[in-house]
């Protein structure tokens, strides 16, 4: 088997490009990654592409270059980013590729998604009589966590005050402009607990990583952090996922609990080994309850890491340092390669202006509906 | 149960139940109608229709339980799937949430109460019949759980 390594990375911004479809952007980012080590299209053996809104990924090949490369299509709802990076990973552990690329773009349209009942397996007056949203899902996880581990309305906005002042700091992100906690708490209710900043947008963008074996690395002379644990789980009974009309009493661990154990075991670390963390941030309670769920620390410890500023750029763990999906918004089929892109720049010592100092180990988490989680570990 | 409540929830009843096998009004007021799976006593909310159904016995649930955590839905849900007859303008907050029923399971309601501000998790919660002003205007009734007075 092989180490898998990331040897060039590459993003288009996130937010909205008016009058650039998500294929350029996704097209955008793979020439920027390909740039970034020196390569040609024609250099990758492999693809794995995923977008949710924009089109079919492999419609890039045209416009890269019909090379007859084995590119697969993913989709794996909001963890379609992570599961590009795994399906890479495997590929190339597998000892069958030596190098290769994932990748994924999206361009979602404005506001809140529209779900339908019938395709999510669910009954119609489910939908009907609005409880089919995702943010109402969000708000009552957060809401009985808050009950349960004494966090306050005043934590989750110290959380998204951190992702704009992160996204300030940072290229690609979208909300570039700083706002504060108090803004944030007084600002519109949605749902509660959460205000309108606390909640990520839709949003649009491309990433894109190539990925070597550590023979092919070494063979073309290029450096970069290695793939030390990488895992897909789904939900188990006693999950509490989105769109659920009733839950079991006997509650059971998340998807995130699941993948996020499988890989430190792969990665033979440990969560105290963790530098820097890009977890997902759907809205500010699933950042704080994602601290738990991977790891990062016990339930309830992250009343006083948040407030004590532990996880800002300078704290014991930054978390998010590109502002993460409420900063940078959620473009499904992109959004937890971006996580990855990010963790590849800390741990390359190129995230100028939001740089953790010797960060040596990052670890990247991404979770979506209908109930699944994406973690990898990658070390400098 | 009283005869004035027994008549109230005749009343409420009137219109016909949003979707087949959702609740029932017995003799005791109403009940959600859920499913325990055969092979392992799980119960869901709502009972499973078509092949998965017969893998389920239809079970009366508790009519109350507790509060297990709640949200306010403060903007006007997009329309497809919300059916409610509101628009932008007339709409009004509601809450809903997850109420846990004693050995049985946790079930997802809207909320009828007249202060937000009252919902505290953990405290009881009963079910009760109410009629839903569909945009199309056909009759339905619909379930809600509200705090026990």
């Amino acid at each position: 088997m092989s180490e898998v390594h990331i040897v060039g990375a590459g993003i288009h911004p996130f937010g909205r490009t008016d009058g650039r479809s998500g294929l350029d952007q996704g097209i955008y980012a793979v020439r920027e990654a390909l740039a970034d080590v020196g390569l040609e299209w024609k250099d990758m053996q492999f693809a794995f592409g995923g977008s949710s809104a924009a089109g079919s990924a492999d419609a890039m090949l045209p416009h890269l270059g019909l090379t007859g490369v084995q590119f697969i299509n993913v989709a794996n709802g909001c963890a379609t980013g992570g599961s590009s990076l795994l399906s890479g990973y495997w590929a190339i552990k597998s000892g069958e590729f030596d190098i290769g690329i994932v990748t994924g773009f999206d361009k979602h349209p404005r506001g809140a998604f529209n779900p339908d009942p019938e395709a999510s397996g669910l009954p119609r007056w489910y939908g009907d009589v609005g409880m089919m949203l995702t943010t109402q899902f969000f708000a009552l996880k957060i809401q009985r966590y808050m009950s349960l581990y004494g966090i306050t309305p005043m934590t989750l906005a110290r959380v998204a005050e951190k992702a704009f002042e992160n996204g300030s700091k940072t290229p690609h992100a979208w909300r570039r402009e700083p706002v504060d906690a108090k803004t944030i708490l007084q600002a519109q209710m949605l749902s509660d607990p959460l205000t309108k900043y606390m909640f990520c947008s839709p949003a649009e963008g491309g990433a894109a990583l190539i990925l070597a074996s550590d023979k092919k690395m070494r063979e073309l002379g290029f450096k970069g952090p290695r793939v030390l644990g990488a895992a897909v789980r789904t939900r188990v009974n006693g999950s509490f996922e989105v769109f659920s009309p009733s839950l079991d009493i006997e509650r059971g661990p998340s998807p995130t609990e699941i993948a996020s154990k499988a890989a430190y075991e792969m990665a033979g670390v440990a969560p105290t080994d963790i530098d820097v963390a890009q977890i997902q941030d759907t809205e500010s309670g699933a950042e704080v309850m994602h601290m738990a769920e991977n790891g990062l620390c016990q339930n309830g410890e992250q009343e006083k890491l948040i407030t004590d500023g532990e996880t800002r750029l300078g704290g014991k763990l930054p978390i998010n340092t590109d502002g993460g999906c409420l900063a940078c918004g959620e473009p499904i089929g992109a959004s937890g390669l971006r996580q990855v892109y990010e963790n590849v720049q800390q741990l390359r010592g190129r995230a100028e202006g939001r740089q953790v100092e010797n960060a040596n180990i990052g670890y990247s988490q991404v979770y979506g509906a209908p109930g699944l989680s994406a973690v990898a570990i990658l070390a400098a | 149960m009283s005869s004035a409540a027994q008549a109230a929830a005749a009343k409420e009843a009137d219109a016909p139940p949003m979707a087949a096998n959702l609740f029932e009004i017995a003799a005791d007021g109403p009940h959600l109608i859920g499913g325990r799976r055969k092979s392992d006593g799980r119960v869901v909310f709502p009972m499973p229709s078509g092949a998965e159904g017969q893998k389920y016995d239809a079970v009366k649930l508790a009519a109350e339980g507790k509060l297990w955590s709640y949200t306010i839905q403060r903007f006007r849900p997009k329309s497809p799937p919300y059916m409610g007859a509101d628009d932008e303008k007339t709409f009004q907050p509601f809450a809903l949430g997850y109420i846990e029923l004693p050995g049985q399971a946790i079930v997802e309601s809207r909320i009828e109460v007249d202060t937000f501000a009252r919902l505290k998790i953990g405290m009881p919660m009963r079910l009760a019949i109410v009629p839903f002003a569909r945009a199309d205007g056909k009759a339905v009734s619909s379930y809600v759980f509200r705090p026990v007075q």
